[in-house]
């Protein structure tokens, strides 16, 4: 029900504005539901929205059920 | 008073209209079959049989990353032409032009079709000119008609393809049809990627010295590869496997379409060809493309089948198979 | 690091395909829907396992009679409509947004709420009406928007709402005896505003394992299996596989936008009838910009479609190739029912990507 993609704030500007970059291309959200995030962080967009900031330390850390998976295996 | 803008009186067939064609027209395109100046072109036609295609361009905006409505209209005849096989010759051209037009667009629109045209080696021979009321058209729309010669031993009809000939792309997809999207108003998104708009002419030239291997050439234009794919697979009565993995699509185009709940794989292009080619010479052909730059990053992307008939499937990445259907409707940006 | 994550997705696969217990799990969100489509996990499940599409499409969702007022309004003079792409194609009783278009209605496609408000300030001189469709995902978004157009005076603005809620939904979809779901993927979007909460009450209320998932191919195969997991241990807790985005409390500045601007009311779902408190209407204080209000829309009946299963379809009770319908009079090229409009609608997704072999 609802698409939503990574992006990368490349510089919050007024009134809750902020430039993102989505795989290369750039566009202006809006960060009023995401008003602490920071240069640089990566958040979700959904309709010209960030609805979240996503961790980009468990981002990186895929294969989450890896580890309990092999155990599983075992 | 200087005039600076497109006039109804410019269509009026009187002195604007040779005024017009004199200052934009002529001067642009000036050739030995336009001299005469008679009511159409005569011709000289090397032996062979003859292809003919024809299509219209409307296009907003008329100016647009990597390309404009001039070079559309040029580039869109003559790859019809090459994908059936034949060697471009010549060009008619027609316009129905809005009033009001900026004459500095016409002017560019004119120049930029002479600089195609030659770079895709035409001519362009006859054409015509109307102005029609402001709000009767969107700007200017072009028709492009165009003839060619066909080689001996070219065949490129879809009943040619065979049960295992793979099947090429001449490079990542989609980038004309988000070239265009991102320049729409309300989209307000800005991205690097330009529109693919250029003559495939040389391409069909390396692919002549292959005969019969190459089986079946098509643009994939509006609808996309995708589409294409479709239309070919039921044209051939053949089925078409190919591997999602495989098809080249550039980050930054995959990256929009993800955002604006698009697929690449219907976005329209104006640069590439598909090709259904003997699996025996595959390889060499792709090497062959590679070495054009408007060829680069061709790729196999899947093959054909006897089964199931006229049907598209698409290996995804985890080896499942699924159909890749024809576009319904208009290829809207979605939120769900 | 690709091959990596192949090798990840197989083993998970693995496991799915290893499974021998009887078992129907529940995408309740459209996107999910697409994605298992589009990446043919369905066709890859043993068939002891059964992944049905739940009523998490907005567009699937919205009533016909709801579609024909909006029809009514763009009738009217003066009336300029923005909405999602989605939207377009949604037939009401007789007509669709499309259809008015080309008949001479204002109607435009935009890609964020906000544009409607530009839109709104560029043309003072016309009524600029925002058809808000989806779930707790988009209406914060949405919300934002009217209180920018209040701060603003953008008086020619106004909100027709459909917005809905998804775990009140849930709730009818688990207290039908009829209705055969052993555990729920639910839908990480929007539990990203939620947060788990309205989920762990229907785990331990139904006993029922949820799992908020993600949206990538990855995403849903670990979000099966664990699962699988909590079928296995005989556990019925939510679990957040979509841990990069999905936080436990939820997003609550959205939280608190959703509460100041809208407050619940019923809401008509294709399919499963009237449901009181499932929608969002605007608060008294920005009532003004409720189009239904300033316009003086009127409810309009829904009528039921003749064969049409969507209500059996959206409720996980029989799958799109169960439908009389399905393929034969309705496609997504000329849909009957709302599933089949949608992209995200379970019969176009079977449509669209499932080879023939159900």
């Amino acid at each position: 029900m609802c698409l939503g993609v990574p992006g990368k704030i490349l510089q919050i500007m007024e009134h809750g504005v902020a430039r993102v970059d989505v795989d290369g291309n750039q566009t202006d959200i809006s960060i009023k539901l995401t008003p602490e995030v920071e240069l640089g962080q990566f958040v979700l967009i959904h309709a010209g929205f960030a609805m979240e900031i996503i961790d980009q330390e468990v981002a990186e850390e895929t294969m989450y059920l890896l580890k309990e998976l092999l155990q599983y295996e075992e | 008073m200087k005039v600076d803008r497109v006039l109804m009186a410019h269509g009026s067939g009187g002195l604007m209209s040779q005024e017009l064609i004199e200052s934009v027209f002529k001067k642009s395109w000036d050739n030995p079959y336009l001299e005469p100046m008679l009511d159409g072109a005569l011709l000289d036609l090397p032996p062979g049989r003859v292809a003919m295609s024809t299509d219209s361009f409307v296009i907003t905006p008329l100016f647009f990353p990597g390309g404009d409505i001039g070079k559309l209209a040029i580039c869109g005849t003559v790859n019809d032409l090459v994908a059936c096989g034949a060697r471009p010759l010549y060009l008619s051209t027609a316009f129905i032009i809005e009033e009001g037009l900026p004459l500095s667009d016409l002017k560019k629109i004119v120049e930029s079709m002479a600089k195609t045209a030659k770079e895709a080696g035409v001519n362009l021979v006859t054409g015509d000119t109307k102005v029609v009321e402001k709000g009767s058209a969107d700007g200017i729309f072009i028709n492009t008609t165009g003839i060619g010669i066909m080689p001996e031993g070219i065949d490129y009809r879809p009943s040619r393809i065979q049960a295992g000939d793979q099947i090429i792309v001449t490079g990542p997809v989609g980038d004309h049809g988000l070239a265009i999207l991102a320049q729409r108003e309300g989209l307000r998104f800005a991205t690097p990627t330009m529109s693919d708009c250029a003559p495939l002419v040389r391409i069909g030239k390396v692919l002549e010295k292959y005969g019969g291997a190459v089986r079946c050439m098509r643009d994939p234009t509006r609808g996309g590869l995708a589409t294409v794919l479709n239309e070919l697979a039921q044209q051939a009565r053949m089925g078409v496997l190919v591997q999602e993995h495989r098809i080249p699509v550039s980050r930054t185009v995959q990256g929009a379409c993800d955002m604006l709940g698009l697929d690449s794989l219907y976005m329209a292009n104006e640069g590439k060809m598909v090709l259904f080619v003997a699996r025996e010479q595959a390889l060499e052909i792709i090497a062959d493309l590679n070495n054009l730059p408007e060829a680069e990053g061709s790729a196999i992307i899947g093959e054909a089948r006897n089964e199931p008939s006229g049907m598209v499937l698409m290996e995804t990445e985890l080896g499942a198979q699924r159909i890749l259907g024809m576009l319904e409707g208009e290829h809207l940006p979605r939120i769900c | 690091m690709k091959n990596d994550h192949k090798s990840y997705m197989q083993q998970l696969l693995q496991e799915i395909q290893a499974e021998t217990m009887e078992a129907s799990l529940m995408e309740v969100c459209g996107t999910h829907t697409m994605a298992i489509a589009r990446s043919g996990i369905r066709s890859l499940v043993p068939p002891n396992l059964k992944l049905l599409s739940g009523p998490g499409c907005p567009v699937c969702v919205t009533a016909q009679g709801d579609i024909d007022g909006v029809i009514e309004l763009v009738r009217e003079p003066g009336i300029t409509l923005l909405t999602f792409g989605d939207m377009m194609r949604v037939p009401g009783t007789e007509s669709s947004l499309q259809e008015e278009r080309s008949k001479g209605a204002d109607i435009r496609v935009v890609y964020s709420p906000l544009d409607a408000l530009t839109a709104a300030k560029s043309m003072p001189d016309r009524e600029v009406v925002f058809l808000g469709i989806g779930f707790e995902t988009t209406a914060p978004a949405v919300a934002i928007t009217v209180e920018e157009a209040m701060e603003n005076g953008i008086h020619n603005f106004s909100l027709f709402s459909l917005h809905k809620l998804v775990p009140p939904a849930l709730e009818i979809i688990f207290s039908d005896p009829n209705i055969n779901v052993d555990g729920l993927i639910c839908p990480g979007h929007v539990a990203a505003v939620t947060g788990v909460e309205p989920y762990r009450l229907l785990a331990e209320k139904y006993g029922k394992p949820c799992v908020i998932t993600g949206f990538e191919a990855m995403d849903i195969l670990e979000g099966v299996v664990m699962l699988l997991r909590q079928l296995h241990q005989d556990k019925a807790t939510v679990e957040i596989q979509y841990r990069r985005v999905v936080k436990k409390e939820g997003n609550l500045v959205a939280q608190a936008t959703l509460k100041r601007v809208f407050q619940a009311t019923e809401a008509r779902w294709r399919g499963l009838s009237s449901i009181p408190g499932t929608g969002l209407k605007l608060r008294p204080a920005y009532e003004e910009m409720d189009a239904r209000k300033k316009f003086g829309v009127r409810e309009i009946e829904d009528v039921p479609i003749k064969g049409c299963a969507c209500g059996e379809v959206l409720t996980g009770k029989i799958t799109p190739h169960d439908c009389a319908l399905f393929g034969k009079g309705c496609t997504p090229l000329r849909p009957i029912g709302p599933c089949m409009v949608s992209q995200e609608g379970a019969c176009a997704a079977y449509y669209r990507y499932t080879p023939l072999r159900d």
